[in-house]
């Protein structure tokens, strides 16, 4: 690790400042800190979020679930209303790294982060929610742009995120053997504007397909996507996956995200 | 005192509680980065970032600069100190008669680099965060060279030449066998199996790191080496006699607590001579401790052979020839024992547990632009286990003999059985772990449970693996003929104090093993004393006589023997001192559950009394007998031991995806006397681990072309973790061995050894109905499903 300055920030203002300022927020540090300590990343200023208490915790807003950006895996994972709510989401919190992973990670720290294989933001994208910070709010279609890049200003900060309650919804992720971050990820939520399915890990960053889409508009089952057709060109490949690998992985995670929703949608 | 004497005696067969577990559950190990001295700096090593370059200049002049900076070495300082490269300590002499090429292993560069984390410059500052710094500030002007990472590239034409001393790159050609003999049974054979395969390279990666203390008094003109390392006798040999030129006895090389070494601590690193000959220099303790990248870029790998077999059958199966040829990657130099593996600890057990009359294995050793290759747990072993029971499976399936039909009519069932190839095995069981081995996996209800799993679109595969392996190097004048540069006994003190307690001082080292216990289980049921009233010291040069260290599962066989001879001394003592005590002849002393008595009487005394009557002698033979008691011996085994099993592996696979599960796997060895359950037990969980890791996940990757380390982090080199298996099945068969005192064999391996080619066995198994016929190592959902779609197209 290279030197860096230290600091607890007292309010989202004064974290805003810091931000603007050059200053890096530490917001669980999962990735962070160990790309620090592999001397990837050197940050001359740290300002840790962990005192900022207004950020943490999880509330019902009307149809949708509001979650504060410092809220940890952990809780996210084990919160009656989101178990009961939104099951897919718990889910997911609660397959993200180890143990300890999750009791650091947060939401607002993996969502601004916006790591290609990273789990939450396949389920802000799919859910359709919206990201909330300390300037406005930015709807999920807007918010991710990319390889580690989204549509946050320097001086701005995630506050929470609000989630749609999603008729039926399931994240299916198959693992990347080694790092068990998502190989390819899939959410799939059945919301009031359609079914929506974002993808992670397959490419430069979280992205929708429409096709799946489409054909689990007009049927919402495993067999419907049978044939639509999964275009590799712009997948990643490696070691651990070739794109066409990829590609069709998309489709069976697809499916199996589908049979989880039904399974998990209220009776 | 016999085998069978000694496997009756109490605390032998028990699963005595670990004695070390305390201090290591309570954090209160003693690992090398836990040592704290006075006048302690830390130092970093700047690495190639290529994998094969000249080294145009160093600027160190920045670095220098830097806050905290001490000292910046690099190999023209080396050389002005005349400190020598590392050493190869097995020499092996080629088909032509003519010694391996042996080309320099400089301790930091000389000009040229040849692997990406070769050792180019030493950095010592105040803290590690300031040598770190400065590292980065060593200005290092490459020219960049083309690399080989394939161990089939390095013998093409036109290849890029790591070394002068061997332009092709080429390091040996070996055999062993009778070619003509192979030749011409195969022109007899009803049928022919060939295979072509590669075992997969692996980082070894212990839980601990390696690291290093160097540290030097004035006052004494003596060095003390602390090092994360399994055999410390053998590193100051090495370190003195062959690198710095200094006497032995003034360098005292410490391995305290080391966490997990599986070969890749037996050897002598840069790293260890750098910072010792740095402590002199600059009269300071110098600490080094590798960090994950380090130990990916730098620790020696395993495995990395390329491999072409046949096995000649006569029409019902019984093996005639099997013809090897194999290609080894040994890596940029010649690490230290690297040149044995895929020689004499792989070629000879290739005729297996079977009775093949004539077998050749030709092996070609070659350098490349890759870490250096040298001994993974197993070490030649499992690389031989993987192809002859991979080419076994094959040669049922295309007879149309069931797994256990083509093992049975060529299992050796005579024994001592003199093989083709070298060993002569004294003593096994293979029928019977066969057999319980079946019954362990259950292979009458696969069926069954196939049905249920094609019910599911799943695939269902049985894999077998009947591996026999060798431990306990031995005896040293037959290794020293076939190349080796040391000896291969082992010494053990055992120290009785004049209250009757114990500490004994062994050669053996424990990283994880066990041995406080396990030895201790040994001495306390000799002596009739409490297992807690005896400690066990290793990994100490100034503590303990000497020694040969431990690797290659040879610590209870050899070290153990070497124990039990001190024992012997030491009863044969007591007796004497009993004797005088109870006014008898000591020849008719006996002793038993730790009381000497007269025999025919009921006159005894108790052995901490005979302790005591030796260091306070009033009433003592003192005119035909020593005081005290405390014996040494020295113990060079006879024979290797020969470990031997069955291992069954059930997958399911889901066509699909690739996705492949281990739902069952059951291991029934045969280790001879078991000394602790609970100890053997977990030294087969973890070779299981191990070997199931090496077979689904674990693949250290270079890239063909630029030979950088793309596997170089736990992000991409898959560790096997705890729920990828499910609970093992494990039994076992016991015939002792013949040749040592405990009738113990080893167990510290063979789960690593066995357990590869059952599982892709399994999973070959599993995939015969899709027309797959072929798959290398790891089995990951990619390859699994890759070998899919070809089989499809």
């Amino acid at each position: 690790m290279y030197q860096f300055d230290y600091a607890r920030a007292e309010s989202v203002d004064q974290a805003a400042q810091r931000l603007s300022d050059g200053a890096q927020l530490l917001a669980g540090g999962q990735t962070l800190l160990a790309s620090m300590k592999q001397r990837l990343t050197q940050p001359e200023a740290l300002l840790d979020l962990g005192d900022l208490s207004d950020l943490v915790g999880i509330s019902e807003e009307g149809t949708s679930l509001v979650i504060g950006a410092m809220t940890r895996h952990q809780q996210v994972a084990t919160d009656q209303r989101v178990l009961h709510k939104l099951p897919a989401l718990a889910h997911l919190a609660g397959g993200i790294g180890d143990k300890q992973v999750r009791a650091m990670g947060t939401l607002g720290g993996s969502v601004a982060n916006n790591d290609p294989a990273a789990c939450y933001p396949s389920a802000v994208l799919a859910l359709n929610a919206t990201v909330i910070t300390n300037r406005r709010e930015i709807a999920a279609d807007d918010f991710f742009q990319g390889l580690y890049a989204t549509a946050l200003e320097p001086d701005e900060l995630i506050t929470a995120v609000r989630f749609p309650v999603a008729t039926r919804a399931a994240y299916a992720k198959f693992k990347q053997p080694a790092s068990r971050y998502a190989l390819v990820g899939v959410f799939v939520a059945q919301t009031a504007q359609g079914v929506r399915v974002a993808i992670t890990g397959a490419g430069n960053g979280v992205f929708r397909h429409q096709g799946l889409e489409a054909a689990l508009d007009s049927q919402f089952s495993p067999e419907a996507i049978a044939h639509v057709d999964i275009d590799d060109s712009e997948l990643s490949g490696d070691l651990h996956a070739s794109a066409a690998y990829r590609g069709h992985l998309i489709k069976i995670q697809t499916q199996r995200a589908v049979i989880t929703a039904i399974g998990n949608a209220p009776t | 005192m016999g085998s069978n004497d000694f496997a009756k005696l109490p605390h032998i067969g028990e699963s005595v509680l670990r004695k070390e577990d305390e201090r290591f559950l309570t954090g209160v190990g003693q690992y090398t980065d836990d040592i704290q001295l006075n006048n302690l700096v830390h130092t970093v090593f700047v690495r190639s970032p290529y994998a094969h370059a000249n080294i145009k200049s160093i600027n160190k002049t920045n670095a220098l600069a830097a806050p905290g900076v001490i000292a910046i070495y690099d190999g023209q300082d080396v050389l002005q100190d005349k400190i020598g490269g590392l050493p190869c300590g097995w020499l092996i002499t080629g088909t032509d008669g003519q010694p391996m090429k042996e080309p320099p292993h400089p301790i930091l560069a000389n000009g040229k680099v040849r692997y990406v984390g070769d050792h180019v410059a030493m950095v010592i500052a105040e803290t590690l965060e300031q040598a770190r710094d400065a590292a980065e500030l060593v200005d290092v002007d490459y020219d960049a060279l083309p690399a080989i990472a394939d161990v089939r590239d390095a013998k093409l034409a036109g290849s890029p030449t790591l070394h002068e001393e061997a332009t092709d790159n080429h390091c040996y050609k070996w055999s062993i066998g009778d070619k003509g003999e192979v030749d011409s049974a195969f022109e007899k054979a009803a049928h022919v199996t060939k295979i072509d395969l590669v075992n997969n390279r692996l980082v070894p990666n212990a839980m601990e790191t390696r690291a290093a203390i160097g540290c030097y008094s004035r006052a004494s003109d003596e060095y003390t080496l602390y090092v994360s390392n399994q055999n410390p006798h053998v590193e100051r040999l090495l370190l003195t006699a062959f690198v710095m030129g200094l006497p032995e006895h003034k360098v005292r090389v410490i391995s305290p607590d080391v966490g997990g070494g599986f070969g890749s601590k037996i050897y002598l690193y840069a790293e260890d001579v750098c910072v010792t000959w740095a402590a002199k220099k600059l009269n300071r303790n110098i600490k080094w401790v590798a960090d994950r990248t380090e130990a990916f870029l730098s620790d020696a790998h395993g495995r990395d052979h390329v491999t072409h077999a046949e096995m000649a059958m006569d029409k019902d199966g019984k093996f005639l020839a099997f013809r090897v040829q194999t290609d080894a990657n040994l890596g940029a130099y010649l690490s230290t024992f690297s040149t044995a593996i895929p020689t004499i600890l792989y070629a000879t057990l290739l005729a297996g547990q079977y009775t093949t009359p004539q077998v050749y294995v030709e092996v070609d050793a070659w350098f490349t632009n890759t870490a250096p290759v040298d001994a993974y747990r197993g070490a030649g072993r499992p690389e031989a286990t993987y192809l002859l029971e991979r080419i076994v499976s094959r040669c049922g399936w295309e007879l149309g003999l069931s797994q256990e039909e083509i093992r049975r009519r060529n299992f050796i069932t005579e024994f001592p059985y003199q093989t083709p190839v070298a060993l002569q095995y004294d003593v096994g069981d293979f029928p019977q772990c066969l057999d319980k081995a079946t019954a362990l996996a259950d292979v009458a209800g696969f069926e069954a449970r196939k049905e249920a799993s094609k019910a599911k679109g799943m695939l269902r595969g049985l894999g077998y693996s009947s591996y026999i392996e060798a431990c306990g190097l031995a005896p040293s004048n037959l290794a020293g003929a076939l190349g080796a540069r040391a000896g291969l006994f082992e010494c053990g003190e055992v120290r009785v104090h004049p209250t009757g307690s114990v500490t004994v001082f062994t050669g053996s080292h424990s990283h994880g093993q066990g041995h406080e216990t396990t030895f201790a289980q040994v001495v306390a049921a000799r002596l009739g004393i409490p297992v807690e009233n005896v400690d066990i010291v290793h990994g100490d040069t100034g503590r303990v006589p000497f020694g040969m260290g431990t690797y290659g599962s040879r610590s209870i066989s050899v070290g153990g023997s070497a124990i039990m001879r001190a024992i012997d001394k030491i009863e044969a003592k007591a007796k004497k001192i009993a004797a005088h005590l109870l006014e008898a002849s000591d020849t008719d002393i006996d002793f038993a559950n730790g009381e000497f008595t007269v025999k025919g009487t009921d006159k005894s005394i108790p052995f901490a009394q005979i302790a005591l009557t030796a260091y306070v002698p009033h009433n003592y033979p003192l005119e035909t007998l020593e005081p005290g008691l405390n014996e040494t011996a020295f113990y060079d085994p006879t024979n290797f031991t020969f470990p031997s099993g069955t291992y069954i592996c059930e997958v399911e696979i889901n066509p699909e995806t690739g996705e492949t599960r281990v739902d069952r796997f059951s291991a029934a060895d045969d280790f001879g006397t078991i000394i602790n359950p609970m100890i053997v037990e977990g030294q087969v969980h973890g070779g299981l681990a191990q070997g199931i890791g090496q077979a689904l996940m674990e693949n250290c990757v270079y890239d063909r072309e630029t030979a950088q380390l793309l596997t170089g982090s736990f992000m991409d080199y898959t560790m096997p973790r705890a729920d990828d298996f499910p609970e093992f099945k494990i039994d076992h068969v016991c015939t002792p061995c013949t040749t040592n005192p405990l009738g113990t064999k080893g167990c510290g391996e063979a789960g690593a050894i066995g357990s590869p080619p059952a599982v892709i066995n399994a999973v070959l198994d599993a995939l015969a109905p899709l027309g797959v016929k072929d798959l290398d190592m790891p089995a990951t959902p990619l390859r699994v499903w890759q070998a899919i779609q070809s089989a499809k197209a």
